[in-house]
């Protein structure tokens, strides 16, 4: 598709927002999972990506229902319940050209599927990993995730005594290469972190908190609006720069308060110091400092870890870059006919 | 090639030579290396035309459990476990007793002569071997000697029996692709123990081998080797596993081969993708995920990893995904008997998922035949958008088994039905993913990577119609199943068909499947010296074909053999044709053990004469 000039009502690439589209939603109304899918909108007509070289996939779980309603025009594999990243994994290899995205829950990643989320971070599958996380089971009506703050209270399910599982120090502890969190009611840096997400060479985690307004929304949930409202703190007011616009870094923030990324395509991550300076490449600076976030009970956005140095999946399996697997014919697959003679001989 | 002489002990007087008709059994400790000898002896005898078998009874243990290798020669090509066994070979004290036992009176017991045991048998042979004084000579290093030790029983066998040593070297040289220096020591071993048995031993045992010419062009290969070959063959572009026994060395095999026949040689590019996974819940989504984008994928397991396979197989039946998985079973329920083999997975394979599922199977029963089924799985996987099940089993997959070669694939690839961009804007009418267009219940598919804007779809476990779209209808779900169900026969228009074996005058059937097929090809012969004509089929796939039925009509009655204890293959017969119910008569054995041919005649016997 050639490339054209935006005329303000499609973008680079000639296409309407409304291409960017799902299905109508079927999810509650204000639940945060579809605030993400309207960002994942944005940031794909906005990063002028062409629709069929994306790729959905998904879990079980409201979350996972959720790649119906974006993308219309992407392939999507709404697969099994805490199993995404398996079948990420095998498709990539179909045609590793593809970027893809993948929707999952905090039950879906961190109960029954926490096994394949760490070892799809062992691999570092290029894929956009959103964990649309509210701390509860929708789809099977409020019942606990293992996200769940100890001491919850939930209306049928009683108190939650256990600890939680931190997805962002799971993944710090997995040494994922994108690791970011972020706030459903908080679109503008939902969106920032996914473009981000979609240029990255590798595994992105965004855990996302993402309220569940029928079965966690109560205020003094950690999951709900009102706390995320009241608890967020960034890291850093966090901006992605498209390799085709130039980087303008405000004139008004004193030498040394912002941070450049260049990631593998040429665009640009722009992080403006806040409170302090951090720098997401350390990695043990950053588990220290989530640690504490949680101790005090603050909501921390923003991207806490990026290793841009590590090989992506497909890269260590030294595929031809010029032609997709899955466009091969036999000519390529199936050895000639004179290898089997020597194979033969070899039998004994 | 010099050729090696080696004195051999001359036939005692009076003693009627039994000539390429016996079984010898090695007993040794297990991770003693003593397969690399034994492999050496039977790639020997293969070598000088004797028609030859070997079975290895393993325990589930790295170090230390006692194994045991028979082999057997058969002048008459019979490659079927024998229950006796004529020749021992022990070197495992503690089983050395048992394995005394274990001689047929008249035959012949070879020992580790520092194995001090005051056990004698007076209707049978007892040959000792100075097994650390030969080692010591040879010269080998210690850190060797208890492999090399092996050597002595090759030798003192080979100069009693008279294998050819010029083959003996062969195998070696096989073995060590070339390598002089383990060559050298382990031949210089074998030849000292040949003379040293020929000089010192006398022989008065009956057993003996001579060269024939019937192994010629035949080949000696384990089923998962041939299976991963035949996989490569047939394009194989994704393998994900998880190690198990007996499977493991069928992805192993794979990745020892598939680079030299599938690498470009000029870049070393791949055009294919191996992973271990953490799981065969991952393995099996993994290949599910590489089938749905469009390769041809691939995994192998045994029982206990198709039961976790399982919601991901109901998923690509559903969903319609290409999928090859082998099962190479053992003996369950549970861990069961995990170094034994079993047809068991039969029933649960079939059925496998919730719901209504029935699923595609190839039943291999031959070395080349786990080569055919290897790339013929994904052709069939593809045609029908569905798993295909491979069922081996442990004896077929992990012992050696003399077979036809290797055929080249006599049917180019089919790819089945499947749009890129070109052929979707030919289309008259909208495309839908499960729109069954040509009447056959097999729809369209495209895959991911097609950039039409009109060829995405969504795919999913749940209820959906022809367009890939969530749907509850329920007229939309059962036209669905029932669509499912006219792909299913559709594909048993095109499913291997069975191999009959006929004689004249017979009017008694045996119906059977896998590795069992040598047991029963004996059987028949011992059947008809006893007066009892068969006819014999195996199957070689399911659903079944028109002969199954034609087979089960034809007979008074089917016997129906298999390796399981409730006679699986004998149920899915009655299910399908519970017209012929009355006729069929299970006979299961469930034993652990390759079916012998005396089992299989017994059995039919005793139900003959009833």
């Amino acid at each position: 598709m050639a490339a054209k000039k935006s005329n303000g009502k499609t973008n680079l690439i000639g296409l309407r927002k409304r291409e960017y589209r799902g299905g109508v939603t079927t999810l509650c109304a204000g639940c945060g999972h579809n605030s993400i899918s309207n960002q994942i909108i944005a940031a794909c007509y906005e990063l002028n990506i062409v629709p069929e070289e994306i790729v959905k996939f998904s879990g079980i779980g409201c979350s996972s229902k959720s790649p119906a309603y974006f993308l219309n025009r992407s392939f999507g594999f709404n697969t099994l319940h805490g199993r995404m990243p398996s079948v990420a994994t095998g498709a990539s290899f179909g045609d590793t050209s593809l970027r893809a995205i993948a929707v999952s829950g905090d039950g879906d990643t961190s109960n029954i599927g926490l096994g394949q989320f760490k070892h799809v971070m062992r691999r570092n599958l290029k894929l956009v990993y959103i964990v649309e996380n509210n701390g509860v089971y929708g789809l099977t009506k409020g019942q606990f995730s293992a996200t769940a703050e100890r001491g919850l209270k939930l209306k049928y399910q009683g108190e939650n005594t256990y600890m939680p599982i931190d997805i962002i120090m799971e993944a710090l502890s997995s040494d994922a290469t994108f690791i970011a969190r972020s706030f459903a009611g908080d679109a503008k840096q939902v969106k920032e972190l996914l473009k981000a997400a979609l240029t990255h060479e590798g595994l992105a985690i965004l855990d996302i908190v993402s309220p569940c307004v029928t079965f966690n929304n109560r205020p003094e949930s950690k999951h709900s609006y009102d706390w995320g409202k009241e608890h967020e703190q960034q890291l850093h007011d966090f901006s992605f720069v498209p390799k085709e616009e130039e980087i303008m870094i405000d004139g008004e923030f004193p030498e040394g308060s912002t941070r450049t990324i260049t990631m593998h395509d040429g665009s640009t991550l722009v992080l403006k110091k806040l409170e302090s300076d951090y720098d997401p490449g350390d990695r043990w600076n950053a588990m220290r400092v989530v640690e504490k976030s949680n101790q005090e009970g603050v909501l921390l956005t923003g991207l806490i870890h990026l290793n841009t140095r590590r090989a992506s999946l497909a890269k260590m399996h030294n595929l031809p870059e010029d032609r997709p697997l899955n466009r091969m014919t036999e000519r390529e697959l199936r050895p000639a006919k004179k290898t089997l003679d020597a194979l033969n001989a070899k039998m004994f | 090639m010099t050729i090696v002489k080696t004195k051999t002990q001359k036939t005692p007087v009076g003693v009627k030579r039994v000539v390429n008709d016996f079984s010898f059994t090695i007993a040794t400790m297990n991770g003693s290396g003593s397969q690399t000898s034994n492999l050496l002896l039977l790639r020997a005898l293969f070598k000088m035309g004797i028609p030859v078998s070997g079975k290895n009874l393993f325990p589930s243990n790295i170090q230390g459990l006692p194994t045991w290798y028979t082999i057997r020669v058969s002048k008459d090509g019979y490659i079927a476990r024998r229950d006796e066994t004529e020749i021992v070979v022990a070197l495992n004290k503690d089983t050395f007793v048992e394995d005394l036992e274990k001689v047929v009176p008249g035959g012949a017991f070879y020992y580790a002569d520092h194995l001090k045991f005051n056990i004698q048998r007076d209707d049978i042979t007892m040959y000792p071997m100075p097994v650390l004084k030969l080692v010591k000579e040879s010269g080998a290093p210690t850190a060797l000697r208890d492999y090399v030790a092996n050597m002595v029983y090759v030798g003192s066998l080979a100069g009693m029996m008279g294998i050819d040593m010029d083959k003996i070297k062969l195998a070696l040289e096989f073995h060590f692709g070339g390598r002089q220096k383990p060559i050298d020591l382990n031949f210089g071993l074998i030849q000292a123990a040949a003379e040293w048995a020929v000089d010192n031993l006398e022989k008065q045992d009956p057993f003996y081998v001579e060269p024939m010419d019937a192994t010629d062009g035949l080949i000696l290969a384990d089923g998962n080797t041939s299976a991963a070959l035949g996989s490569i063959y047939g394009g194989v572009q994704f393998l994900s596993w998880y190690p198990i026994t007996p499977a493991s060395s069928l992805p192993e095999a794979l990745i020892h081969n598939i680079s030299d026949l599938r690498d470009d040689p000029e870049t070393g590019e791949k055009n294919y993708a191996i992973i271990q996974a953490e799981d065969e819940l991952a393995a099996i989504g993994m290949a599910v995920g590489a089938g749905w984008s469009g390769l041809r994928a691939i995994t192998s397991t045994s029982g206990p990893g198709i039961s976790l396979m399982t919601e991901f197989i109901g998923l690509a039946y559903f969903a319609e995904v290409p999928v090859v998985i082998w099962d190479v079973i053992r003996v369950g329920p549970s861990t069961g008997l995990p170094t034994r083999t079993s047809q068991g997975d039969l029933t649960m394979v079939n059925f496998l998922g919730h719901g209504d599922t029935q699923q595609i199977i190839l039943l291999p029963g031959t070395a080349n035949e786990c080569f055919e089924f290897g790339w013929r799985a994904f052709d069939i996987a593809e045609r029908h958008q569905t798993p295909v099940f491979v069922l081996s089993d442990l004896d077929l997959g992990m012992n050696q088994w003399m077979s036809e070669p290797f055929e080249y694939p006599d049917e180019p690839m089919d790819r089945g039905k499947i749009h890129w961009e070109g052929d979707m804007e030919k289309l008259q009418e909208k495309w839908g993913r499960y729109k069954d267009v040509d009447g056959d219940g097999i729809p369209y598919r495209t895959v991911i990577g097609n950039r039409h804007a009109a060829s995405s779809w969504f795919a999913r476990g749940t209820g959906h119609d022809e367009f890939a779209v969530y749907s509850e209808d329920s007229q939309v779900w059962e036209e669905n199943m029932a669509r499912l169900i006219r792909k299913y026969e559709t594909a048993r228009k095109s499913m291997p068909e069975p191999i009959s074996e006929n004689m004249r005058g017979a009017v008694i059937g045996i119906l059977a499947f896998g590795s069992t097929a040598a047991a029963i090809d004996e059987a028949r012969d011992y059947l008809k010296e006893a007066g009892i004509k068969t006819n014999s089929m195996r199957v070689r796939a399911i659903p079944f074909t028109a002969e199954v039925k034609q087979f089960l009509k034809k007979y008074d009655v089917v016997y129906v053999v298999e390796l399981n204890r409730d006679g699986q293959m004998h149920q899915l017969l009655t299910l399908e044709y519970p017209e012929f119910a009355g006729k069929m008569v299970s006979l299961p054995k469930h034993d652990g053990m390759p079916l012998s041919a005396s089992w299989v005649k017994e059995a039919v016997m005793a139900e003959e004469q009833k």
